[in-house]
């Protein structure tokens, strides 16, 4: 469903991603893992279409269509979606409407009428539910004062109501105690299916645990230099990266 | 989302610009005692009322144009603007919709306020000013049946002169400020509202206002008097078509609650702001102030989407013990519209209460300055005030100002006061769109969300109306 060929990103004339290849098929769970500024958030941000991040090579396909040619909220309507390592706070929008905006977006443009009022907020309680956050949640300001753990739930239960194609969780796991990583990857979990494809970017083998990827990738110095299985996040832990970057120098 | 995203959402043309060609007698350019004269034969007015204007005229003449806001515009030469303007039809006095100028009702359903709708449908009694002048007034008997007095105010003068003389410049006298002098010689028309002692008023009460003819003042006078223990909710709206010169708006609003009364007052004001370059757009100078007796509350809600500048301060003298002022407050301003407004809250009474909130909001070059005084009497004992003010801006062109006054000569009185400046980030916008929400929505969700506290004082009728000018401005401020 997701095919990155050679992708060479800038971002403030500084390259960031140098010659990036990546195939995500329907069904894969997807690891990139990599140390600090190695560009791994770089890669979520540059997929789901932030600005200031400059394309300089490179193509991505994204189910058929070419992804860089796409809005950011037609690449989401598409089915893109992406889990933010720092979520941000808007005030006095309640997360409720936020939710059912978003919804009604993708929903809109796949030609369906917008969800009914009553039926979206049984679903949304039930996702609330899943995630472990009070029902609260859903009349408050999105993210607003919300705890960093519940930031990241938030998340979640959002995929879990857009139900992505492709999800991406940008270091989900960080800031992350052991009963909300359980949580979240529940929730990662429950939606694996045949038809959807992951990227999870860590830092750490440890969500990797709950999370099982089919594949996992070492991104270092904007390539990835190292494709495996769940057996090379095991061997990163206990070796760390230096001796990689070595490797590839 | 970046600035040039901004930017062009920024450019989009105001919804209500549209001229309507429904003949007028207007006057010629100029202003002299005989000006007054002309207007205030032109409406049979007695000598009183004659007397009234020009004492205000003579006023007028001493004194001169404030500076003090902060506010920029070309000088203003009150010989080059006409001071009447009537639409014809006006002679034949329409008693119902039938009887007026279809095109004036094609104009307000291009506004989306059809006045037929509104009589089935909303249960809103509209007292409609095309240019100055009423011409459609509605649910005239069933409000006197309950003994209310809605009327305009030219024909309050014929009716209830006892009540006229008695409270008109009774808040806001002639010599009150320099646009108060002028409007009180050169009003055209407006609306007279009394609710007599102990009577709720059984429906809102609208007024829809348009400038319709290039060129013309347009001078509001609007009193509204609560007998004792009485309350009404009175709702003010107004768009107005597109122009190429400016236009002086120069309105005076008068509240009188007497004791144990209760009145709302809420507006929407969209006023043509001017294009996007700068051109054009109404300048609004407006004084509105109401007196709260012994017990009394009088509440100001307004959302401000319009004008090239806006000089406005509705303001509540607390006079009688234990009264209460509230002001909310949404000033938007885009483009170069500059927006000079605020609130006075004088205390006078003891144990008076007053609430501020003021939440303005600044895209493309535009400048919003909220001035607010809050005085605390020698007698003003256990007073209090509390005071919020919160600014949004969207872009990085814009600007926003905070003035507040504080004068406090009683030590049992507390003034509180909060302010914020925040923005529409780019990282708000980005989550936004990321979760497949186009920015135009993604800004007026922001900015709704932002303005909540004020729009859930509007009465239900007129939050929709509210919510619907805010996006139509959004539309050409951002998004």
């Amino acid at each position: 469903m997701l095919s990155i060929k050679n992708l060479h990103v800038n971002v403030d004339e500084k390259t960031i991603l140098k010659g990036l290849d990546l195939d995500v098929k329907a069904g894969e769970v997807h690891a990139i893992m990599g140390p600090n500024g190695s560009g791994k958030s770089t890669l979520g941000h540059v997929l789901s279409g932030r600005d200031g991040y400059d394309i300089i090579d490179g193509d991505i396909q994204f189910q058929g269509k070419d992804l860089l040619e796409l809005e950011t909220e037609e690449r989401a309507r598409e089915g893109l979606f992406l889990a933010f390592q720092y979520p941000v706070e808007i005030p006095g929008v309640s997360n409720m409407e936020f939710l059912k905006a978003s919804v009604d977006a993708v929903r809109e443009h796949r030609a369906q009428a917008p969800c009914d009022a009553v039926s979206f907020m049984k679903q949304a309680r039930a996702a609330c539910k899943e995630v472990n956050l009070n029902q609260d949640f859903l009349k408050r300001g999105v993210n607003e004062g919300f705890s960093g753990g519940e930031k990241k739930r938030n998340e979640i239960m959002q995929m879990m109501l857009l139900e992505p194609t492709l999800a991406i969780l940008d270091e989900t796991d960080s800031g992350l105690d052991i009963d909300a990583l359980q949580i979240v990857a529940d929730g990662v979990n429950s939606l694996r299916s045949a038809q959807r494809g992951f990227i999870v970017v860590t830092h750490y083998q440890r969500l990797l645990n709950y999370i099982e990827p089919d594949f996992v990738h070492v991104l270092a110095n904007g390539k990835i230099v190292k494709s495996g299985d769940k057996s090379l996040a095991l061997e990163l832990e206990a070796k760390g990266y230096a001796w990689l970057e070595e490797e590839v120098a | 989302m970046s600035q040039e995203h901004i930017d062009r959402l920024i450019e989009s043309d105001y919804a209500a610009g549209f001229v309507s060609n429904i003949e007028s007698d207007t006057l010629a350019p100029g202003l002299d005692e005989d000006v007054v004269r002309f207007i205030s034969s032109k409406k049979n007015e007695p000598q009183w009322m004659l007397d009234w204007r020009l004492n205000a005229f003579r006023i007028w003449q001493e004194m001169e144009e404030p500076s003090w806001a902060h506010v920029h515009y070309p000088q203003i030469n009150y010989q080059d603007i006409s001071y009447y303007s009537a639409p014809k039809s006006i002679e034949d006095k329409p008693k119902s919709l039938d009887e007026v100028d279809p095109e004036l009702i094609e104009t307000y359903n291009k506004l989306g306020i059809p006045l037929h709708e509104q009589e089935m449908l909303a249960g809103v009694a509209v007292d409609a000013v095309f240019d100055s002048v009423s011409v459609a007034t509605t649910f005239r008997s069933k409000l006197q049946d309950a003994g209310v007095i809605f009327c305009p105010i030219s024909e309050a003068v014929h009716e209830y002169p006892d009540l006229v003389k008695k409270y008109l410049g009774s808040v806001v006298p002639q010599k009150d400020n320099y646009f108060s002098a002028l409007n009180s010689a050169v009003f055209s028309d407006g609306s007279f509202v009394y609710i007599p002692k102990g009577v709720r008023c059984p429906m809102e009460l609208s007024t829809y206002f348009r400038i319709n003819e290039s060129n013309t003042g347009q001078f509001e006078r609007t009193l509204i008097v609560a007998d004792e223990g009485s309350h009404v909710s009175y709702l003010e709206g107004c768009t107005a078509p597109m122009r190429d010169e400016n236009q002086l708006h120069a309105a005076v609003v008068e509240l009188v609650a007497l004791d144990n009364a209760n009145i709302k007052y809420s507006t929407v004001q969209n006023w043509y702001p001017g294009d996007a370059e700068g051109n054009g757009g109404i300048y609004n100078f407006v004084t509105k102030r109401g007196v709260a007796h012994t017990n009394a509350r009088i509440s100001w809600t307004q959302v401000e989407t319009g004008s090239a500048i806006t000089w406005k301060y509705p303001s509540c003298i607390l006079k009688g013990d234990n009264s209460v002022g509230e002001f909310y407050s949404v000033a938007l301003t885009n483009n170069f519209q500059q927006a000079d407004t605020g609130t006075k809250m004088i205390h006078l009474g003891k144990n008076t209460r007053s609430t501020i909130i003021s939440k303005g909001i600044s895209a493309g070059k535009s400048s919003n300055a909220y001035r607010g005084l809050v005085r605390m009497n020698p007698g003003a004992r256990s007073s209090r005030n509390y005071t919020q003010c919160d600014s949004l801006l969207i872009g990085d062109k814009c600007a926003a100002h905070t003035f507040p006054y504080i004068e406090s000569k009683n030590p049992s009185a507390v003034v509180e006061h909060e302010a914020t400046t925040s923005k529409v980030s780019d990282d708000q916008l980005y989550l936004c769109q990321q979760r497949g929400i186009d920015t135009e929505k993604a800004v007026s969700m922001i900015v709704n969300g932002f303005c909540k506290e004020v729009f859930k004082e509007l009465p239900m009728e007129f939050a929709v109306e509210a919510g619907k000018l805010l996006e139509v401005s959004l539309e050409g401020s951002v998004g």
